[in-house]
């Protein structure tokens, strides 16, 4: 039986609660190691070793070398150092950037940002499912493209891009490949070896980590710039007093996540598909956007046919279930999301968008009480709806 | 616009009210008048419909009912509409303006105000459809 005011969180695209592990973690690393890494006496030599340890444990989680790490405090940050960083210390090789149509704000908005710096931006689209063409991709890179990034799982659908591929491609090329690993890290195995990747970003706070803590992994031998200047912290890519207590509690998640991970995608596969199975058997008119292999394991997106997300969303809500939509109304442009649109869909049918995102404490009665309560919740707003 | 807030934070209670239990949706079987309306900024849609009745030599809205297609504040402002319209004569019911439809849902988020514009014109539109078709009979 569902209690009342009981509270269904399936959101974690947009943030996961803190592991209780985690949150032991950072307070305990609050309260023991609030020193400065850069001074010389313990204190500070003592929060230099968590930090070192911490970098460690990041890396191996993607196969990664731990100085290839940079910590950051957002993924945003991390996108930005990437997509700036790499054409300010590029620049001379080539001004051309290479980036998906459905690539996170922070992406698209820093490719943007340096389109009205001079650098040419190719953005490349993408099909149906959300997944960027290959022999497209390669008939973009120019002699003077500089840097290719592209979105690992979308945050929006859920799509997984063949990455591995896409790092084949412009090893062969000579070019950099960055992706934002945001929503894949620490849920889907990454080799940024065998994955042939020069950049990455992760971010702790989608992966039951704290907010702040994020990191970009920089290959050796990647030429990049910093665009924070000052005591030269993290290799001089990063400067700022690092955050060794949420570094920690970042690396804890990464622990764990490393740990649970095979076990804990088949779990959520099976919820996922049950969900969409469930959905798509019992409301007439829904459609299942994205992939529905390539996708990641705690991800769904649906789309309805004549109903709004904010309205479902604040119906949801006011039953106590989180969700998300990308939807025109709930932006704060009142614009349908760009990545509803690269898929194709019209205006209005972006309107009927609904994420649903699962995580490390969903339960199949959640899903269970989820499934029984949607059909009537878009059923009322159908017919609310001129169109029907 | 925070005091009432509901559990949803953006909307004050009373929309949420009008949004959950929206009053006068539907259609109307041979309406005297119909206001189809599309919100240019966020794309969505209202129509409303409207049944004049006549008091002596006074014409009032004897019934009115909306579709709308959009998020809350679309539906809440649509459902607020069709009750402070019912029943008023066509000159009262003209007064109502979007400023008016705003203020009895206890107010609304800056970024929604452009949906109570929606419904306010809705009806202006239905009410011009009204008298169009009342002059093409006349002119039979
Ligand atoms: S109708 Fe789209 S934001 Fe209100």
């Amino acid at each position: 039986m569902i209690k009342r005011g009981t509270k269904y969180y399936f959101d974690y695209a947009a943030a996961t609660p803190v592991d209780p592990r985690v949150i032991q973690a950072v307070s305990f690393h609050n309260k023991n190691y609030f020193g400065n890494t850069m001074s010389l006496h313990q204190f500070g030599q003592s929060a230099k070793n968590i930090l070192e340890t911490s970098r460690a444990i990041v890396a191996g989680l993607i196969k990664a070398n731990p100085e290839e790490i940079i910590f950051t405090s957002s993924a945003t940050e991390s996108n930005n150092l990437a997509l700036k960083g790499v054409a300010e210390a590029n620049h001379k090789k080539g001004k051309h950037i290479i980036i998906s149509q459905i690539e996170h704000p922070c992406v698209m908005e820093s490719a943007e940002w340096l389109e009205s710096q001079g650098f040419e931006i190719t953005r490349l689209p993408v099909d149906k499912y959300g997944l960027v063409s290959l022999a497209a991709l390669k008939g973009a890179i120019k002699s003077d493209t500089v840097l290719v990034s592209i979105i690992h799982a979308s945050n929006e659908i859920g799509t997984i891009q063949p990455i591995r591929a896409i790092g084949k491609i412009c090893r062969a090329k000579g070019v950099y490949f960055h992706t934002d690993a945001a929503q894949s890290f620490g849920k889907v195995p990454i080799n940024v070896v065998k994955d042939n990747i020069d950049l990455l970003t992760a971010s702790a706070h989608k992966m039951y980590g704290p907010k702040g803590a994020a990191c970009l992994y920089v290959r050796k031998g990647v030429k990049i710039e910093p665009i924070l200047h000052g005591g030269g912290q993290e290799k001089g890519l990063r400067s700022s007093t690092v955050n060794v207590p949420a570094i920690a509690g970042f690396a804890k998640a990464c622990e764990i996540c490393g740990r649970e991970m095979s076990h804990e995608s088949v779990r959520l596969i099976k919820l996922r598909n049950g969900l969409i199975q469930g959905v798509l058997k019992r409301i007439p008119n829904a459609y299942l956007l994205g992939h529905t292999r390539k996708r990641l394991p705690n991800n769904i997106n649906f789309r309805f046919d004549h109903v709004e997300g904010e309205s479902m969303v604040v119906q949801l809500d006011l039953l106590g279930i989180a969700a998300s939509t990308g939807s025109a109304c709930s932006s704060a442009k009142l614009e349908p999301s760009h990545v509803l649109l690269a898929l194709g869909l019209k205006h209005e049918q972006a309107h009927g968008s609904l994420r649903i995102s699962l995580g490390r404490w969903t339960k199949k009665s959640e899903i269970d009480y989820l499934l029984k309560v949607l059909p009537g919740i878009i059923n009322k707003l159908r017919e609310i709806s001129p169109y029907k | 616009m925070t005091k009432n807030a509901s559990t949803t934070g953006l909307y004050t209670k009373k929309a949420i009210k009008c949004f959950t239990n929206p009053k006068n949706y539907g259609r109307i079987k041979n309406p005297d008048g119909i206001g189809k309306v599309g919100n240019p900024v966020c794309g969505d849609v209202m129509w409303l419909y409207l049944k004049i009745g006549k008091k002596g030599r006074k014409e009032y809205i004897e019934d009115v009912k909306f579709e709308t297609f959009g998020c809350v504040a679309a539906i809440a402002t649509s459902s607020i509409l069709t009750d402070l319209v019912k029943g008023k004569t066509l000159q009262a019911a003209l007064k109502i303006d979007n400023q008016k439809i705003v203020k009895s849902l206890g107010g609304l988020p800056p970024i929604k105000l452009h949906c109570s514009v929606l419904a306010a014109n809705a009806l202006k539109k239905a009410v011009e459809d009204y008298q169009k078709q009342k002059e093409k009979k006349k002119s039979k």
